[in-house]
C-alpha cells in the first residue's frame, strides 16, 4: 500500500507572555492509504495540536506534513476534520448543516445535493433533514457531523475524540457505526483518543505519545482474526485484553 | 385527541382562573390608582395645579387630539426615534464587526469607547446644538450618541465570546474569515443583537427627548418644555396659575420667572412657540410638569453657560 500521509520531524510550541510551552517534539510517522491510525497519549500531551497541524489550521515550527508526497498546505482540501463536539448549528436544519462545507467552498449544486440526500438516507437521517439539531439524539448528531465532513469527499479523515462527548452506550454504538462507515468507504483515518479500548477496537496501528512535550514512544500493530472485524466484536476477541495490557504498560512507563 | 383526565381538566381550570385573576387585578390596580389620584385632587388633598388630575389630562389630550397637535408631536418624536434607532443598529453592527476584524484596532479604541459610553450624553447635547444648530439632525445625533457606544461594546463582547471550536470548524471546512462572520458569528449572536436592539429603542427615545428639550420645533420633549415654560409665563402675567382655583402665590415663583425669561429672550432659538398658545397648551402644563420639572430649571441655564 502507498503512503498517504507522512509526518516528518514535527515540532510545535505555544507562546504566551509568561513563556514557551513545547507541545510536540520531533514527531515522525506515516499512515498508509486506507489505514485506520489511532493516536493515544496522556491527557494534555498535544494530541489535538498534532491534528491541527495535520489539518493545516496551524503551521509547524519545524518539520513538515506530506500528503501523497506533497507538502500539506497545498493539498488542504483532501482532509476532513471531525471535532470533539458535533458543532451542528442550531440555526440551520440538518440538511443545511451537512451542506455547510460545500456551501463555503461554493460547490453546492444539484448533484451534490442529491448525493447528500442519499448519504442522509444511508445513515438513517433522511426523515430528519428538515429538523433542527436539537431534535436529534447524540448519536444521530455525530453521524450528521460525519456526513458534513464526508460531503467534501476528503481522502483523509482526522477524528479528534469524536465520541468523547457521548454517554457510554451511545459511544460504543456510534464508534461502531462510524468506523464501519469509514472502512466501507475506504478512507484513511487518523483517530485521536484517550480511550485505550476504543483505539484497540478500531485501529490498524496505534501511535503512543509520551507526556508533554509529546514524543513518539511506540507504534503498535493491531491485528485481529477476520471474524472480529467490527469494533464491537473486537472487544470480545481473546487478543483484546492482551493488547489493552500492553498499551496500558506502554503509557505507564516514563521515557 | 384523547379525552382529558379529570385531573388535567382541573389543572387547566385552575390555570385559567389564575390568569383571569391576574388580568382583572392588573386592570383594577390601574383604575384604583387613577381614582385615588382624581379623588385626592378633587378633595384638595393634593394641589391639582402641581399634580394635575386624570380628568384634566384626559380633557387636555382630547383638545390636543382635536386640533391634531398631539399627533404631530408624537409623530415627530417617533420619526426621530426610528431614524436614530436605525442608525444605531447599522453603525453599531458595522463598528463591532470592524473591531472584531482587527485585534489592534479594538485594543487601540477600547479605552475611548468605554470613556465615550460613560460620558453623560445629556451634557453633550447642548454642545451639539451649538455645533450643529437647532434642527432635527442635531436631535438625531444626540440620540445616536446616547445608544451607540454601549451598543458597540455589547456586540463586540458578544462576538469575541463565540465558541472558538465553531470558528475552527469553518476554517477546517476551508472557510475564510468572512465565512466565519457570516456563517457563525452573526447567526450565533442573533439573540444578543435582538436584546441589544430592545435596549437601543429605549435609549434612542431618551436621547430624542433630551435633544428636544434643548432644541426643537416639535416633538414630545419640546411639548414638555414648552408647556412648562408657557405655564411659567402665564403664571407671571396673570399672577394666578391657569386651571387652578387657588389664588395664593406659589413658592417657586422666582425660579419660573428666571427660566421663562432667559429661554425666551436670551436664547430665542431654543424655544419658539410654533403653535398657538391656547387653553390646550396651558392645560397640558400641569400634567407634563411632573416629567419635565427635573430638567427644566437647569437646562436652559447650563446650556447658556
Amino acid at each position: 500500500m502507498n503512503t498517504k500521509l507522512e509526518v516528518k520531524n514535527l515540532c510545535y510550541s505555544y507562546h504566551t507572555l509568561e513563556g514557551e510551552t513545547q507541545a510536540l517534539s520531533d514527531i515522525s510517522f506515516d499512515v498508509k492509504d486506507g489505514e485506520f491510525f489511532a493516536v493515544v497519549g496522556p491527557s494534555g500531551c498535544g494530541k489535538s495540536t498534532l491534528l491541527s497541524l495535520l489539518c493545516g489550521l496551524i503551521e509547524p515550527e519545524e518539520g513538515a506534513v506530506f500528503i501523497d508526497g506533497a507538502q500539506g498546505s497545498e493539498s488542504h482540501s483532501a482532509i476532513g476534520y471531525m471535532l470533539q463536539k458535533d458543532h451542528l448549528f442550531e440555526w440551520r436544519t440538518i440538511f443545511s448543516n451537512v451542506s455547510l462545507g460545500l456551501e463555503i467552498q461554493k460547490r453546492l449544486d444539484d448533484k451534490a445535493r442529491n448525493e447528500l440526500l442519499e448519504m442522509l438516507n444511508t445513515y438513517g437521517l433522511s426523515q430528519f433533514k428538515d429538523a433542527r439539531p436539537g431534535q436529534l439524539s447524540g448519536g444521530m448528531r455525530q453521524r450528521a457531523a460525519l456526513i458534513r465532513t464526508l460531503a467534501l469527499k476528503p481522502d483523509i479523515l482526522l477524528l479528534d475524540e469524536p465520541f468523547s462527548a457521548l454517554d457510554y452506550q451511545t459511544r460504543l454504538e456510534v464508534c461502531d457505526d462510524i468506523s464501519t462507515i469509514i472502512r466501507t468507504r475506504k478512507k484513511t483515518a487518523v483517530l485521536i483518543t484517550h480511550d485505550l479500548s476504543e483505539a484497540i477496537s478500531v485501529a490498524d496501528r496505534i501511535l503512543v505519545l509520551s507526556s508533554r512535550p509529546a514524543k513518539v514512544k511506540r507504534i503498535m500493530e493491531i491485528s485481529f482474526a477476520p471474524e472480529f472485524d467490527r469494533p464491537l466484536s473486537r472487544r470480545n476477541a481473546p487478543e483484546f485484553s492482551a493488547y489493552f495490557n500492553e498499551l496500558w504498560k506502554e503509557l505507564k512507563t516514563d521515557g | 385527541m384523547d379525552k382529558l383526565s379529570v385531573y388535567q381538566r382541573e389543572f387547566l381550570a385552575r390555570e385559567r382562573q389564575h390568569k383571569a385573576q391576574v388580568r382583572i387585578c392588573r386592570g383594577m390596580l390601574l383604575v384604583l390608582l387613577l381614582a385615588v389620584w382624581e379623588l385626592c385632587a378633587r378633595l384638595g388633598l393634593i394641589d391639582a395645579f402641581i399634580f394635575s388630575s386624570p380628568a384634566k389630562i384626559w380633557r387636555c389630550f382630547l383638545e390636543m387630539a382635536g386640533d391634531g397637535s398631539i399627533f404631530l408631536h408624537t409623530g415627530v418624536t417617533l420619526l426621530e426615534t426610528f431614524i436614530s434607532f436605525f442608525l444605531v443598529v447599522v453603525l453599531g453592527a458595522a463598528a463591532a464587526v470592524a473591531l472584531w476584524g482587527s485585534r489592534s484596532l479594538s485594543e487601540i479604541l477600547e479605552p475611548y469607547l468605554v470613556m465615550l459610553n460613560s460620558l453623560p450624553k445629556s451634557a453633550l447635547a447642548p454642545l451639539l446644538i451649538v455645533w450643529m444648530g437647532n434642527q432635527m439632525r442635531t436631535i438625531i445625533v444626540a440620540a445616536v450618541s446616547v445608544a451607540l457606544f454601549g451598543s458597540i461594546l455589547t456586540l463586540h463582547t458578544g462576538f469575541m465570546q463565540t465558541d472558538p471550536d465553531k470558528i475552527r470548524l469553518i476554517y477546517s471546512l476551508g472557510g475564510t474569515r468572512r465565512d466565519v462572520l457570516v456563517k457563525v458569528l452573526i447567526p450565533s449572536c442573533v439573540p444578543l443583537i435582538v436584546s441589544n436592539m430592545k435596549v437601543n429603542v429605549g435609549l434612542c427615545l431618551v436621547g430624542v427627548i433630551i435633544g428636544e428639550f434643548l432644541s426643537a420645533k416639535a416633538g414630545l420633549g419640546y411639548l414638555i418644555i414648552y408647556a412648562s415654560q408657557v405655564f411659567g409665563r402665564e403664571y407671571l402675567l396673570t399672577g394666578k396659575p391657569p386651571g387652578s382655583e387657588k389664588p395664593e402665590p406659589h413658592r417657586r415663583q422666582g425660579g419660573y420667572e428666571d427660566g421663562g425669561r432667559s429661554s425666551h429672550e436670551d436664547f430665542p432659538q431654543v424655544l419658539i412657540p410654533a403653535w398657538q398658545v391656547g387653553p390646550g397648551a396651558s392645560q397640558s402644563s400641569p400634567g407634563a410638569w411632573d416629567v419635565g420639572s427635573g430638567m427644566v430649571g437647569g437646562l436652559p441655564v447650563s446650556y447658556g453657560i
